[in-house]
């Protein structure tokens, strides 16, 4: 498995570049991954990002964006305003975590 | 497991040129229950990837988009010999496809698989795809057909068009015929 410098966090990461260690994330290390991908976190994207990292120590999968919709009251309109144009794969991104493997 | 972080970061790429160029046009025109869901999964996908996405509605598929009708989609094994008794390999068979009843039991068994993957109805679907900014088009001749109007289908079907229109709004798309 890869080891990437993001920032100065060496990090875990998959082929594409997502995370791959639950624990090596946190806040300052999401900035700078958001950052990467050219996103500004407010108030709102953080929900976003909190609800998925809480979600997944629950169930140990990602949400989708329906599921984040539903369980975490950010509606899927709102998901494509905040990450625009791949959201469920944005947030999972930002949040350290795998990308979501369901089909829907 | 390497320990020397590597020179670049490793960042997914997310802003892929091709698909915000790629653009996808799905037309539904099956009515039955199996094959309404294999246009909403891939339209929910491509639009998921940042594609723009239409989906054209048009004979049996009307049936998706009609108010009075979207919520009663069935799937019946007349005919189906893919169909199997449930969790085996054994052939559903064709004798009793037709028998009163079996065409609800089939509807109940598929519903409560797809509902156990927490994949949304037909109606809640396409709300979830035209949130995702996917647009619903509505055929001309199957509307004509039918005797229906823009007000017997769901509100966010953008305009009920004519084959050509669609073609027309199309053009330049990858085409999936369902």
């Amino acid at each position: 498995m890869p080891l990437t410098m993001i920032d100065d966090h060496p990090l875990h990461v998959d082929d594409e570049g997502f995370l791959t260690n639950y624990d090596e994330w946190n806040e300052d290390i999401a900035r700078s991954l958001a950052n990467q991908i050219g996103i500004t976190l407010t108030t709102r994207h953080w929900e976003a990002i909190r609800f998925l990292r809480q979600d997944f120590k629950q169930r140990g999968e990602t949400a989708t964006i329906r599921r984040i919709e539903s369980a975490g009251g950010i509606s899927v309109k709102e998901q494509f305003t905040l990450f625009p144009a791949k959201p469920a794969k944005k947030m999972a991104y930002i949040a350290g975590l795998p990308k979501p493997r369901g089909c829907v | 497991m390497t320990s020397t972080p590597t020179a670049r970061a490793i960042v997914p790429k997310f802003d892929d040129e091709t698909n915000r160029e790629r653009k996808l046009a799905i037309i539904c025109s099956k009515g039955s229950l199996d094959m309404a869901y294999p246009g909403l999964v891939l339209a929910n996908a491509a639009l998921g990837e940042g594609i723009e996405t239409h989906l054209f509605f048009t004979f049996w598929g009307f049936d998706i988009i009609t108010k009075s009708r979207m919520r009663d989609l069935r799937i019946s094994p007349v005919g189906n010999t893919a169909m199997h008794l449930p969790g085996q390999d054994v052939h559903f068979p064709q004798a009793l496809a037709p028998l009163p009843g079996v065409t609800a039991m089939a509807t109940r068994m598929m519903k409560k698989s797809i509902a156990k993957l927490d994949i949304p109805e037909v109606p809640e679907f396409l709300d979830q795809i035209v949130a995702a900014g996917g647009h619903l088009w509505g055929c001309r001749m199957s509307a004509d057909m039918n005797g229906l109007r823009a007000e017997d289908l769901r509100d966010d079907v953008e305009a009920i068009i004519s084959a050509s229109d669609f073609i027309d709004k199309t053009a330049g798309a990858q085409l999936l015929f369902i």
